[in-house]
């Protein structure tokens, strides 16, 4: 396929906006391990973040750490430390990446944020397995390795309506972190601070939707490439002030695009979905291969899974348990094809991606038979591509690539 | 010399290369298949020259070339223009075969199964994973190990008696399960049936296959006791085009024109 002229993605002019308050929040926890004024917890991505700023604790994510060892294409030299530790090459390469990593004394944090030496040290370790088990293994690690506390919540999988007694199960096991995060972080609870990061997050979360949402526009101001990296705020910072500053200076950009019809990659042709985890090590090869077929790939069940309209602030507890619950990755297959087709409908795609992660079968979703059974109802193609999120050694570029030039040349025909 | 205008499709595979030239009514008039090598360019240098000299015509002629295949950004003294050979071997078969068609294609490195509609649309297309078993670089590495040439399997295959089963979906794994076999006193035939069975199965677990089924690729076009097989297992007859192993290069000489 040869394109005389290389479009490429344009530049988001907030980014340095978004770096300078992500690099505050990685010094100040930095600064909190190595000085102890403030207690530290380790959450899951989808965890109960709001509870723990409630309770004054500062919070790292691993999943994030996990994404940038990714990104920064380091993964792939740790894993096999973990692998070797016994870690299965087969299970979360997020979870082997982190684990390898730490057990060799590296960190990605060192070469963004001079003077980051290591991972801040955690005083509780609290996970959801909405994401997956391999979180609660990945954080009984650290709890053995560094003698803290590890608690959790346990949700329900499969879930097709989320129902009262879901919500109900998933509320009384937030309550019961209560009592052991008291002690832990020395603060009583206070439900007027959980209300107001509730509501902080909601208001990062609406905000978050209306950023992404911007990509129905034709041609989209916005990539999936994009929203990988500017979700970093709505993952590790809500339930702040920051993230909600962050997105109204982001979306203002993007609605100036739209007025101007702007599009993220020149001459829009084709616009695609991507469901699946990220290929986090080939983040700009996939940007730059699909921008130079002038197709965007302009939305994703990833980047929106950190949007959970259920917050309320005036019932904390149970509006965190259905907001937790009702994401994409808890729920049955059925619920997850209908999610899917009204993302097709809405941000008017003409394909989808399916991104198959090796390591990551909860959040690949083309194992079971979807694939084919969206074809029928959407009438639109579909395109699997084999890798994984963070273990380049199941990556094959060669084989993506021509995958996604035929998968274009195709949609090329049906034009 | 006679001059005529002529299209070039050159296949870039990652065994061989293949090079079609077409006059203008779409006749094969001239091709060549040569061992990729490592220098893909000269590889397909030499191809081209073959195929000229068969099509008694210069380079010259040549009004557009099209190059496909893993090695298809290799070619640019003689085109820069490119398809995948997805799209080449779909417009390949669907000259031979004006139909609703599913194509099995074998290739050293990767398998294909692309789905045309009547008007030769592609509806869909499935690659093999990133595992080798069930392409030729998987007959490749059986070979030696039961100490034959490659050339010989198909009709070492045609002795078969009792074939043997091979279980597994690594090709590491399989060349364990051949060794066992060898020690168990299997007779070579009945082993590379066996590995011809293996195959099979990789590509027919890729999708699903529509009514009319075709054949195509080096694997396919040097084994046809393959065909013979797969059509046992699907139950039909399959259709394979006169050059099995240069459809991708003339799909990619159609799409110069």
């Amino acid at each position: 396929m040869a394109e005389e002229k290389k479009p490429v993605r344009k530049k988001i002019k907030a980014t340095g906006e978004m770096q300078r308050i992500m690099a505050d929040y990685f010094y100040e926890m930095d600064d909190a391990a190595k000085t102890g004024k403030k207690k530290i917890a380790w959450c899951t991505s989808v965890g109960p973040a709001e509870l723990l700023r409630a309770m004054g604790l500062l919070v790292h994510f691993p999943e994030n750490h996990g994404a940038m060892l990714g990104a920064t294409r380091m993964s792939t030299d740790y894993i096999p430390v973990a692998n070797a530790a016994g870690y299965s090459p087969d299970i979360c390469s997020y979870l082997t990446a982190d684990v390898g990593a730490y057990m060799k004394g590296v960190t990605p944090l060192s070469k963004a944020y001079k003077g980051i030496e290591s991972v801040p040290k955690p005083d509780v370790l609290v996970y959801n397995t909405n994401q997956c088990r391999d979180v609660q293994d990945w954080f009984m690690w650290y709890a053995k390795e560094f003698n803290v506390p590890c608690i959790g919540i346990h949700t329900h999988r499969g879930v097709g309506d989320v129902k009262e007694s879901h919500i109900t199960s998933v509320a009384k096991q937030m309550e019961a972190l209560v009592e052991p995060l008291e002690e832990i972080s020395g603060t009583k609870f206070d439900m007027d601070a959980l209300r107001h990061t509730v509501s902080l997050s909601r208001e990062c979360s609406d905000l978050w939707k209306e950023v992404l949402d911007t990509a129905s526009a034709v041609p989209s101001p916005l990539t999936f490439f994009d929203g990988t990296i500017h979700m970093g705020p709505a993952v590790v910072l809500r339930g702040t002030q920051q993230p909600v500053d962050y997105y109204k200076l982001l979306l203002a950009e993007l609605q100036e695009r739209i007025k101007n019809k702007d599009g993220a990659v020149e001459d829009e042709r084709f616009r695609l979905y991507w469901d699946g985890m990220p290929v986090w090590g080939r983040l700009s090869n996939h940007s730059k291969l699909f921008s130079e077929l002038r197709t965007n790939v302009l939305a994703s069940t990833y980047c929106n899974s950190w949007i959970f309209t259920a917050f309320d602030a005036d019932d904390p507890f149970n509006s965190m348990a259905k907001a937790y619950t009702e994401l994409f990755i808890v729920r049955s297959d059925e619920a997850k094809e209908k999610y899917i087709k009204n993302m097709m409908d809405f941000f008017k795609v003409d394909g989808i991606i399916y991104h198959d992660a090796k390591t990551c079968p909860n959040n690949s979703n083309c194992r079971y038979g979807m694939p084919q059974r969206l074809e029928k109802v959407t009438g639109l193609p579909s395109l699997t591509i084999n890798g994984d999120l963070n273990d380049m050694r199941l990556v094959s570029d060669e084989q993506t690539k021509t995958n996604v030039e035929a998968f274009i040349e195709q949609l090329e025909e049906k034009k | 010399m006679t001059s005529q205008p002529i299209f070039a499709g050159i296949d870039v595979g990652a065994s061989r290369t293949k090079v079609a030239i077409l006059d203008a009514e779409k006749n094969l008039i001239g091709h060549a298949v040569e061992k990729s090598g490592t220098d893909f360019s000269a590889t397909a240098k030499a191809c081209l020259k073959i195929s000229l000299e068969m099509a008694k015509a210069e380079e010259k002629d040549i009004i557009r070339a099209i190059s496909t295949g893993y090695g298809r950004k290799n070619v640019s003294f003689i085109t820069q223009e490119t398809k995948t050979e997805i799209s080449c071997h779909g417009k390949g078969c669907y000259s031979y075969f004006p139909k609703a068609i599913t194509i099995i294609d074998i290739g050293g490195q990767d398998n294909k199964i692309i789905k045309l509609d009547e008007e030769g649309n592609r509806s869909g297309f499935k690659m093999n994973r990133k595992c080798a078993a069930g392409t030729g670089a998987f007959l490749e590495e059986m070979a030696p190990r039961l100490d034959i040439p490659l050339e010989e399997m198909n009709a070492l295959a045609g002795q078969s008696e009792d074939m043997v089963r091979l279980g597994s979906f690594c090709t590491v794994f399989s060349a364990t399960e051949v060794l066992e076999n060898i020690r168990n006193g299997k007779k070579v035939p009945d082993i590379v049936k066996g590995l011809f069975f293996s195959v099979i199965q990789r590509v027919l677990e890729m999708d699903s296959l529509s009514e009319n089924v075709v054949m195509t690729g080096g694997v396919v076009a040097h084994n046809p006791l393959l065909v013979k097989m797969t059509e046992e297992i699907i139950e039909r007859n399959i259709l394979v085009p006169e050059y099995p192993q240069l459809t991708g290069a003339i799909g990619a000489a159609i799409y110069a024109m």
